[in-house]
């Protein structure tokens, strides 16, 4: 469980990226935390493994106030991916790169060896085994380390913009794959500007603006809400912004779903053609 | 990383500002000939102050301030080492000789840091470029040196984002022995050189599809002149420079012994 108090934090630039934060995440939930550029969604996800500790104001990880323990020891429980995959690659092999951390955490030969194969087959990378990292494609760079997070099995995920770059195969694949880890109660953040990416996976959503929380709620609930909208730089998706033009004609204006989307359409004609 | 924090520049408006940069390099160039001209502990101590009205001028106290501050560890490494050394040497003997000529060596690096810092707290990059354009270096040469100034800070930031990356990977920079903690820093500095190597291709690569260098006889919007200040500051300079090889030459330069004698009686 992640808990945030009252968090404020400045850089030392002097610059006030977050203006009092509290919220509260349980375990096994699957959060998008989105708004615009610059509203403080990294500085706030960079608290959660200890990077950045608090100017004023408390985080509390699964019981353990983040400013006690050092970064090494939280991030076993909580696995980061940065936004750019080039500010971790160095290792000569992709198999190397994915056992780095392994390594770091006093892992044994055998199941470091195991979890790396895991890795590799979970991102379709296998044939890339033996390769340079610095030889892949910037979306193959993105899984890789997207992999070498994941090797260690931590028990809260972050994602920093995971989408982007990724082709749509890739994009369905780590959506699958997220809805995978939920089943097993894994607790899911995901940094992004992908509405469309958050109304298929219809998580909870925390919009921030200007270093303080807006909006808390259902991806359905957040993005259809008109008032949230029009203070957010957000644009809703497609299927609901052609739902917000149908209102007029009584049609719900509330619906991500493409699936709900056609039933609603499909009922209406329905009803209609009688 | 302090002492080079001290050497950023921020816009500001002051005389020193608006000086020319090659006249500024010039007098920050003359200080530390003067400085080396000299092993007594008084002229450098001199040398010293009379940079500080400079300073106040320029309006870069708070920076200066903190140059002079990362300074000060290497500075006590110094004074330290000539101290130690000259007491071994004159027979484990506090002497003056063995103070003055330790003071004297950390002032030496005082001053170098105190005239350097207020020449690059007060030039801007592009200045410099200009100034180096000016002084018929190719342009390719002057570009290169103002686009590497530039990237300084941005590789700093840079350097810090794949610190966390990798701390957030489990690495323990300061586990381990000395050995150890050095290898510690291959899976940053990888990275970092990495990334600069890219960025610097991709650099290229936009820059000529931006037709870059294209027309060879290149025009400045600003053109670096001499002004009267300038002069004043060039002839403050030379008058500096002679004066001290003047006191070198001719004049006896008094040394700390004799100042404690001549208080003593
Ligand atoms: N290392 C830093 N030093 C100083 N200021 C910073 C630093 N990193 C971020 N900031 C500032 O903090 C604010 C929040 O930045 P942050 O990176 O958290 O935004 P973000 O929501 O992740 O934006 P984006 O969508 O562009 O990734 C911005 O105003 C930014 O300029
Ligand atoms: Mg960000």
């Amino acid at each position: 469980m992640i808990e945030v108090q009252d968090l404020h934090f400045t850089y030392p630039s002097g610059v006030e990226a977050l203006k009092g934060i509290s919220l509260k995440i349980e375990d096994g939930e699957f959060v998008a935390i989105m708004g615009e550029n610059g509203a403080g969604k990294t500085t706030l996800v960079k608290h959660f493994n200890g990077l950045l500790k608090p100017t004023k104001g408390r985080v509390i990880v699964n019981g353990i106030e983040t400013t006690k323990v050092s970064v090494a020891t939280l991030a076993r429980k909580v696995g980061f991916v940065f936004q750019n995959p080039d500010h971790q690659l160095f290792a000569e092999t992709v198999e190397e790169e994915i056992s780095f951390a392994l390594r770091n955490f006093g892992f044994s030969p055998s199941v470091i060896e195991k979890r790396v194969t895991w890795a590799l087959n979970l991102l379709g990378l296998m044939q890339y085994r033996k390769t340079s990292p610095f030889m892949l494609s910037g979306g193959e760079r993105k899984r890789v380390a997207l992999a070498s997070v994941l090797a260690w099995d931590p028990e809260i995920l972050i994602l920093d913009e995971p989408t982007i770059g990724q082709d749509y195969q890739q994009k369905e694949n780590l959506r699958q794959f997220i809805m995978q880890l939920r089943t097993q109660g894994k607790t899911v953040l995901v940094v992004t500007h992908d509405v469309e990416f958050v109304a298929e996976c219809n998580p909870r959503v925390l919009l921030m603006r200007g270093g303080k929380l807006i909006a808390d709620g259902a991806a359905r609930k957040v993005l259809t809400d008109p008032e949230i909208l029009a203070q957010s730089s957000i644009v809703p998706p497609q299927i609901t912004q052609l739902f917000i033009e149908l209102s007029s004609l009584g049609f719900p204006s509330d619906i991500i779903d493409l699936y709900e989307a056609r039933e609603t359409l499909l009922k209406a004609f329905g009803a209609a053609a009688k | 990383m302090s002492m080079f924090d001290g050497l950023k520049y921020r816009r500001v408006f002051s005389p020193i500002h608006n000086l020319d940069p090659r006249v500024k390099f010039t007098y920050a160039c003359i200080i530390f000939i003067v400085a080396i001209l000299f092993w007594e502990f008084i002229p450098l101590l001199v040398l010293f102050v009379i940079q500080v009205p400079f300073v106040i001028l320029a309006r870069v106290r708070r920076e200066w301030l903190r140059s002079m501050k990362g300074a000060a560890f290497l500075a006590s490494v110094i004074f330290t080492v000539n101290f130690a050394v000259s007491f071994i040497n004159s027979g484990y003997m506090i002497t003056f000789v063995a103070l003055e000529y330790a003071l004297a060596m950390t002032f030496r690096f005082l001053v170098l840091v105190e005239s350097f810092s207020i020449f690059f707290l007060t030039t801007s990059p592009d200045h410099l470029g200009l100034a180096l354009e000016q002084t018929r270096v190719p342009y390719e040469f002057c570009f290169a040196f103002t686009t590497a100034v530039r990237f300084v800070p941005v590789l700093a930031e840079e350097a810090q984002t794949i610190m966390d990356a990798q701390k957030a990977r489990g690495l323990e920079l300061e586990k381990g022995n000395f050995l150890r903690r050095i290898r510690n820093y291959i899976p940053i500095l990888i990275p970092l050189i990495v990334s600069a190597i890219r960025r610097s291709l991709e650099l290229a690569e936009a820059m000529e599809s931006r037709a870059w260098g294209v027309s060879k006889k290149r025009t400045n919007l600003y053109e670096l002149k001499l002004h009267g200040s300038d002069y004043v500051l060039l002839t403050v300079t030379v008058v500096l420079l002679v004066a001290a090889i003047y006191v070198r030459l001719y004049l006896p330069v008094p040394r700390l012994a004799e100042i404690f004698d001549y208080f003593a009686h």
